[in-house]
């Protein structure tokens, strides 16, 4: 019964582009009924990850090589939330009367990506796995490219092809080594490889490499900021918010097949883990692009969600179900937490985007007064991602704080020595990521406006805000009754360790417990808010409100909108504590002579992977493979008589020596 | 237990500006001044909440929610604390880190109200404070990691409670370096020298203070009675760290209270001995701090 569901949950999103399609002589209506297809599939797909997260018991389809465990439901159940709702925000923000052709396409390969995505997710064999695996990430290429007519687009688009197709050579290699060793490519076959010896080693590294691509994990994240930031703002929140998590899902289900992870491997995912979360926050704050700023958010978020699955294989290692329970809780509930506040956050960002033309921060300002409700909901986004109680960030971030602690107490010195790394560093994280937010809600929707398009800036229509305050609804909702939500977590972190779920039961009643206690203080903090609100609006009713005056200018009378902080001076003496990674760098035209030119000046942050190591290794073998055609052109037949023979001498001594 | 517990809450509520009027009065006497009377923070409190409000043009609904989310979440976070000799009112595995956030929103708030009124020193003031709070963030954690490993429990309550005794017997050394932590932690965050100089009258060096330049009475009450209370806690769980709780007994409410008046006193020396940091030495303090309790850690590796 449940597998019907999550088929529809497949095979409608799929389809939904036809409809965009068929009735494109009437583009409202045509757009519409993809949304409705779209969303139908989404609900049928809710449903059944609901079911099986709160019976535990997975939808298994033999012959369809379906299989929906409650490892699959979470991950199901964020890419349908998130994809549902980007369907109707996109109805309006990227409507089909208004951009024709472009918003087909658009809903095709939305479609493609959504239904490519459920089939990953839901798959039982490593073929379908790969085949769910390849439709998405296509579809997301000719997503990235929806504005191909513009330069930055197709290098982003080509950048983001040529980093998943790297990506998908290192999974064939992992199934092809799976499959080897397990003799067939049903993943049920799978469970219970040894990990130990050189396959599993190999396997790890090249599902580390293909999955940790997708996933944006540092420092294979190089292809994600451009890509996230060049796609329209559904699609973004699409990619972002749940185009990563499959690397997730694969690292977890492929490390799931093995019987006793050996402990390098949740070291390793902890290290990388870590790094991604310092770096990802690091750079975002010297973002001046919303979008580009959110994208390395992303970065940030999936090094958290690294921490808490590092603690669990570490758990798995060391058998110790505590650790296992509160990494792997900590982790899933941050995918679907991150898949929501992100999608907020990118509507949001698409709602600026829409309204002034632009996602320079340095642009904007005072946008709260022009966009009251997009300000109040991105807000709350805003507050979520950077882990503030009562709302869902916190509840993740604190799971996997406490999987850490959990590590703190064990005997063992050097398990402590991860709890003496991993918290500060979550706590740094954490800081970091509250300065961040701070300084885009302040920069964008605070203070005064810096330019007339945001001046003129409007508010969004219903359709885009009512997504946006689902999500928001979520936030509040996750972070009020955290407790609610252990126990389908840790169904799926017993499907995922293949471990006794009793054994998981006593960890997950104390932190059910101790969460319980979270929402008591949280509701305290809310009723004290609304007291105190209350008092203060009957006193001053009473005392009488003062009329508005001017910001208090320190005695400086004549204040203009250029004079307040920008997003560069907000995290300028933060981004000094980076500058052994974080270089911005300044392109000024300055004032020279009696009759100066207009002088400009920008900075922009190069990123190190991309441009300081690829950029330039990509143009030295440009310049070597130009050389070498000269040589063809030449007609030098002798030359490429002596190249194949090289080749071939090299590939027999590889034969040999293996 | 029930009146011991509202007497408690009531502490909570009613000493924190009295910490403030102690500090001050120690600065005072150091100095040779008469100084203001102990109470003159609650007079000033009064004053504010009877007045009215005066609100800048520029602001919005988020300028008028800073105050009143800030306070709540100060507030709500003393729920968590464990003060005289009794647990805290709410208390369970990880309680510190909803602590840490919760005062982290507080943080947030303020620094999102202070952007909200256009203004360039406002700003100034939030980049700085979030600046030094996010780096102050990780010494915190690592102080209160401390503290966890050497009682071996994982909430505040039980952190300062009965195993503390044992714990000093066993690993005094980090103790004493985690407490030096906190204390420099508490200094940061409370906005006191040598991190920011809560009476210094130019904008441009300000961090705290300059963030609610535009707040007035009743939300600049709400202000200032958060920032004591957000000092009244950190005096309490160092009160409570140095000189444990005494069994339980009407004696370790005594001991409670001589800690914090004592913490009141440490503070007015460090204020009255001290000159504030140049701006760019306050995050080597704050790494310092961190290195201190890393340390201290280190020697409960065994």
């Amino acid at each position: 019964m449940t597998i019907a569901l999550v088929l529809g949950g497949i095979a409608l999103p799929l389809a939904s582009g036809l409809a965009a399609v068929a009735l494109a002589r009437r583009p409202a209506a045509a757009q519409a009924a993809a949304c409705l297809l779209l969303c139908a599939g989404a609900a049928l797909a809710i449903a059944a990850s609901v079911a099986v997260l709160l019976t535990g018991e997975a939808a298994v389809s033999v012959r369809l090589a379906l299989r929906l465990d409650a490892v699959s439901a979470i991950f199901l159940l964020a890419i349908s939330l998130v994809s549902g709702l980007g369907a109707i925000y996109g109805t309006r923000y990227h409507s089909q009367a208004e951009h024709g052709a472009a918003a087909v396409r658009l809903q095709i390969f939305y479609g493609l990506a959504v239904g490519g995505m459920a089939l990953l997710v839901a798959a039982s064999n490593a073929i379908v796995f790969l085949v769910g695996w390849e439709v998405m990430a296509l579809a997301n290429f000719f997503l990235v490219l929806t504005e191909h007519e513009k330069r930055e687009v197709q290098g982003a688009a080509f950048l983001y092809l040529a980093s998943t197709h790297v990506g998908t050579l290192a999974l064939f290699a992992v199934f092809a080594l799976l499959r080897h060793a397990a003799g067939s490519f049903d993943f049920a076959a799978m469970e219970g490889v040894r990990a130990g010896g050189v396959l599993g080693a190999r396997v790890f590294a090249l599902a580390l490499l293909g999955f940790g691509l997708k996933a944006g994990l540092m420092p294979l994240h190089y292809w994600l900021p451009p890509a996230h930031a060049a796609a329209p703002s559904h699609v973004s929140a699409l990619m972002s918010g749940v185009v990563v998590k499959t690397g997730i899902y694969g690292i977890l289900r492929v490390t799931g097949f093995f019987d006793a992870p050996p402990q390098w491997w949740g070291v390793v995912l902890l290290a990388a883990g870590g790094t991604s979360a310092v770096l990802g926050v690091a750079f975002a704050l010297a973002q001046h692009d919303v979008k580009r700023l959110l994208a390395y958010h992303t970065v940030e978020n999936v090094g958290i969600i690294a921490l808490g699955a590092g603690l669990a294989l570490l758990g798995r290692a060391r058998g110790a179900p505590a650790l296992v329970l509160l990494g792997f809780a900590g982790a899933g509930l941050h995918v679907v937490n991150h898949a929501v506040f992100k999608s907020l956050l990118f509507y949001g960002a698409g709602v600026i985007q829409h309204a002034t033309g632009t996602r320079e921060m340095d642009r904007l300002g005072g946008l709260a007064r022009r966009l009251p409700v997009t300000a109040a909901l991105f807000t709350v986004g805003a507050a979520a991602i950077s882990g503030l109680p009562p709302l869902n960030g916190f509840a993740s971030e604190w799971l996997v704080y406490l999987g850490f602690l959990e590590a703190l107490r064990s005997p063992a010195g050097d398990l402590v020595a991860f709890a003496a790394v991993g918290a500060p560093v979550l706590a740094l994280v954490g800081g970091l990521a509250a300065a961040c937010f701070a300084k885009v809600v302040g920069v964008v929707f605070l203070g005064n406006a810096r330019t007339a398009e945001a001046e003129r800036a409007h508010e969004a229509p219903r359709a885009m805000l009512a997504p946006m305050a689902v999500l928001a609804l979520a936030c509040a909702a996750i972070g009020l009754a955290p407790a609610a939500l252990l126990p389908p977590l840790a169904r799926a972190a017993a499907a995922w360790s293949r471990s006794d779920p009793r054994l998981l039961a006593a960890p997950a009643l104390r932190a059910g417990t101790s969460a319980s206690l979270v929402s008591l203080v949280a509701l305290a903090l809310l009723l004290l808010a609304a007291a105190l609100w209350a008092w203060r609006r009957r006193h001053l009713a009473a005392a009488g409100r003062a009329a508005p005056v001017d910001t208090w200018g320190c005695g400086f009378t004549a204040p203009t909108a250029r004079i307040q902080y920008t997003s560069s001076s907000f995290a300028e003496l933060l981004l000094g504590r980076f500058s052994w990674a974080v270089r911005p760098r300044g392109h000024a035209v300055r004032l020279e002579g009696p009759f100066p030119a207009a002088a400009t000046f920008h900075t922009s942050v190069p990123d190190p992977v991309l441009d300081l190591a690829l950029v330039p290794i990509a143009r030295a073998y440009g310049w070597i493979a130009s050389r070498m055609r000269v040589l063809y052109l030449q007609r030098l037949i002798q030359f490429q008589m002596l190249l194949i023979l090289a080749t071939l001498v090299a590939v027999l001594a590889w034969g040999f020596v293996w | 237990m029930l009146l011991r517990t509202l007497f408690h809450l009531a502490a909570l509520l009613a000493l924190p500006p009295l910490v403030v009027g102690l500090v001050n009065r120690t600065k005072a006497v150091v100095a040779g001044r008469k100084g203001p009377p102990l109470l003159q923070a609650y007079f000033d409190l009064a004053k504010l909440l009877r007045k009215g409000a005066v609100y800048s043009r520029t602001t919005s609904w988020v300028f008028r929610a800073g105050p009143v989310v800030g306070l709540a979440a100060i507030a709500s976070a003393g729920l968590l604390l464990a003060m005289g000799g009794a647990p805290a009112l709410v208390s369970f595995g990880g309680d510190f880190v909803l602590f840490a956030y919760l005062l982290g929103l507080a943080r947030f708030v303020t620094a999102l109200a202070a952007l909200d009124t256009g203004s360039p020193f406002e700003g100034m003031g939030a980049a700085r404070e979030v600046t030094f709070a996010s780096l102050a963030e990780p010494a915190l954690f690592l102080c209160l990691l401390v503290l966890a490993r050497a009682t071996g429990t994982l909430s505040l309550s039980g952190m300062l409670g009965p195993a503390l005794p044992g714990a000093w017997g066993e690993a005094a050394p980090a103790l004493v370096l985690a407490a030096i932590g906190l204390f420099v932690v508490a200094l940061a965050e409370n906005s006191r020298i040598p991190v920011d100089d809560p009476n210094t009258h130019l904008e441009l060096t300000m961090i705290h203070e300059v963030m609610v330049l535009d707040h007035g009475g009743p939300d600049l009450a709400f202000i200032l009675y958060g920032a004591s209370l957000k000092l009244f806690l950190f005096g309490a769980i160092l009160s409570r760290l140095v000189l444990g709780h005494a069994g339980g007994g009407l004696a370790s409410e005594a001991l409670f209270f001589l800690g914090i008046l004592l913490f009141a006193v440490g503070v007015g020396l460090v204020e009255s001995v001290m000159a504030r940091f140049r701006m760019v030495r306050v995050p080597q303090l704050l790494v310092g701090a961190s290195v201190i309790s890393a340390f201290a850690l280190v020697l409960l590796l065994r």
